[in-house]
């Protein structure tokens, strides 16, 4: 065998400059004057980490190893090349791909220690395999709701939470026999299974509009099943890596169930269930003012300031390039245009403000709900493109209402309210939004993309 | 020995998880999307792990299971990083526009 002298040092040494990347990657990623240089600083510490364990004595065949390598990268060029609307499911295809990784990982580990595996070993083991195989079903599960090739309606059923939960203590409770037993090898492959089957279950239940919270969640159960390996395997940077994608999807999660105003064990047992309630029958009745585009032109013409609140409905009609020609528009008149990002709008987190900076608008126009909702006062025309539920004020000021307690975009505090809307079909959340009434709100009905569109060329109109 | 060396992992797992909650914090909501593409490409370095499994060779089952797992874990180095950075030079400061 060929032994490069000092190598195991070498190797470690690597391990520790990479570990230092990663964590100033993280630190960089606080900006987007210096996000880009995060990325490279990380990519410089995972070509670092890999190299250097390529250096490894134990290594005895690197056939395989360059193979599964290269078939890696050309897998994950096209998804790292996915369109900007499909970043939420190939994030959640990614989620599945690294606790794939982990489970197969640690499948092995197990086989090759077994039966002789220290307690603690086995448990850590035990939380490796089952976190990442509940990750790996339940993340392709999303991506398939997602990329809409499974329904992206919940599936409920009564009792289903006791049969989830039941399955998981079923797992947990032979994890803890294998703990004290792990010479019972048999009882290993139900520690797979039945996560791998409870990853699925976890995720039937979940709509769309819960997908911001469910990805989080699924994040951070990646990073702490990579952390779990790092323990199996005494890797401090794998420890290190797992723990800071674990913190992170821990703080996204906290975020969007704070943003949606769900408590934080509904979100940790993914019990999202929720009873959809449709009275369909009181929201017929009411009338509502509807405009056209080009009465929507001419109130826009003449605001001075214009916040835009875009939702999910917004990515479905791709109309963030006619968004992008609507605020060039009305920037060259003078006019102050912003736009206010509700935390969950979209499938993930920060989904608004990526299809926002696609179109080329500039970053410091798109600010949060705290700083936005002070504005809305001042505001001459706030117009609602594809988002509902958080626009209700229901949420504010009606006590019986499902969503009551959810922070809100405050856009009825403007002096005037433009809403595009397909038509009056209620939001996610199946209730009605009583902001479509009010005296000051205008219904523009038909497509986002279509609507914009019209308003763009009324507003061009007079100018030819 | 062993049980000395479990307690430095958690005492490191520990501290990982302080900087991680403290950085994380500060991250703007602007950027949740790249931040959630960027740690899933860095928590890929279980690939270092995969590695080692498959190229140790011990057996075909753990060698095929390792092979997987290398698959699986540089799609997402690559397709993780190459992602969040076409995200992130799309994020420009007014006045910045290029055309």
């Amino acid at each position: 065998m060929n032994i490069v002298p000092g190598a195991a040092n070498v190797i470690e040494f690597t391990y520790l400059i990479a570990t230092a990347l990663f964590i100033l990657s993280l630190k960089w990623m606080s900006s987007p004057v210096t996000a880009r240089r995060g990325v490279r600083a990380g990519e410089v510490g995972m070509v670092l980490a890999i190299a250097g364990t390529l250096l490894s004595h134990d290594i005895v065949d690197y056939k395989w190893v360059a193979m599964a390598l290269v078939l890696g990268s050309i897998i994950g060029v096209p998804l790292g090349m996915v369109h900007m609307t499909a970043v939420p499911q190939r994030t959640a295809l990614s989620h599945a791909f690294g606790a794939l990784c982990v489970t197969m990982v640690g499948t092995a580990e197990f086989y090759l220690r077994a039966p002789a595996v220290p307690r603690f070993m086995m448990a850590v083991l035990s939380l490796e395999v089952i976190l990442g195989a509940l990750t790996f079903t339940g993340s392709l599960m999303a991506a398939g709701k997602l990329q809409e090739v499974l329904p992206q309606r919940p599936i409920t059923y009564k009792g289903q939470n006791i049969v989830n939960l039941s399955l998981l203590a079923v797992a947990v409770a032979v994890a803890v026999a294998l703990v004290l037993h792990p010479e019972k090898m048999s009882l290993f492959p139900v520690i797979v299974g039945i996560p791998l089957v409870f990853g699925v279950l976890m995720i039937v239940p979940i709509g769309g509009a819960d997908m911001p919270t469910v990805i989080s969640l699924l994040n951070s159960y990646a990073g702490l099943s990579a952390a779990a390996m790092g323990f199996v395997l005494d890797s401090k940077l794998l420890i290190i890596a797992g723990a800071l994608d674990g913190a992170s999807g821990f703080i996204l999660s906290v975020n969007m169930s704070k943003a949606m105003n769900r408590s934080f064990s509904n979100v940790l047992f993914g019990a999202f269930g929720q009873e959809q309630i449709i009275d369909a029958s009181q929201a017929e009745a009411r009338p509502v003012h509807s405009a056209t585009a080009e009465e929507a032109a001419a109130i826009l013409a003449a605001a001075n300031k214009v916040v835009i609140v875009p939702g999910y409905g917004m990515a479905v009609a791709q109309a963030q390039h006619k968004v992008r020609e609507l605020y060039d528009s009305l920037t060259k008149r003078g006019i102050d245009i912003k736009f206010g990002i509700h935390p969950v709008a979209g499938r993930m987190p920060g989904h608004m403000n990526v299809l926002l900076a696609e179109a080329d608008i500039p970053y410091d126009k798109l600010l949060d709900m705290e700083v936005i909702n002070g504005e809305f006062p001042q505001t001459d025309v706030a117009l609602v493109i594809g988002a509902n539920d958080v626009t209700n004020p229901a949420a504010r000021n009606e006590t019986g209402s499902p969503i009551y307690g959810m922070p809100i975009l405050d856009v009825d505090k403007a002096r005037t309210v433009m809403v595009i809307k397909r038509s009056m079909s209620p939001g996610f959340a199946g209730i009605d939004n009583p902001l479509y009434y009010l005296d000051r709100t205008l219904m523009l009905f038909g497509d986002a993309k279509a609507f914009v569109g019209d308003i763009v060329r009324e507003l061009a109109g007079p100018h030819q | 020995m062993i049980k000395l060396d479990l307690l430095t992992s958690l005492y490191v797992f520990m501290l990982a998880a302080f900087i991680g909650f403290e950085f994380i914090r500060r991250i703007t909501p602007l950027l949740h999307t790249p931040l959630m593409s960027l740690t899933n490409a860095l928590d890929a370095i279980a690939v270092v792990g995969a590695i080692l499994l498959a190229g140790e060779h011990k057996n075909a089952f753990t060698t095929v299971l390792g092979v997987i797992a290398i698959v699986a874990a540089t799609s997402n180095v690559v397709g993780g990083f190459l992602i969040t950075d076409r995200m992130l030079r799309m994020f420009k400061a007014s006045g910045t526009k290029k055309s």
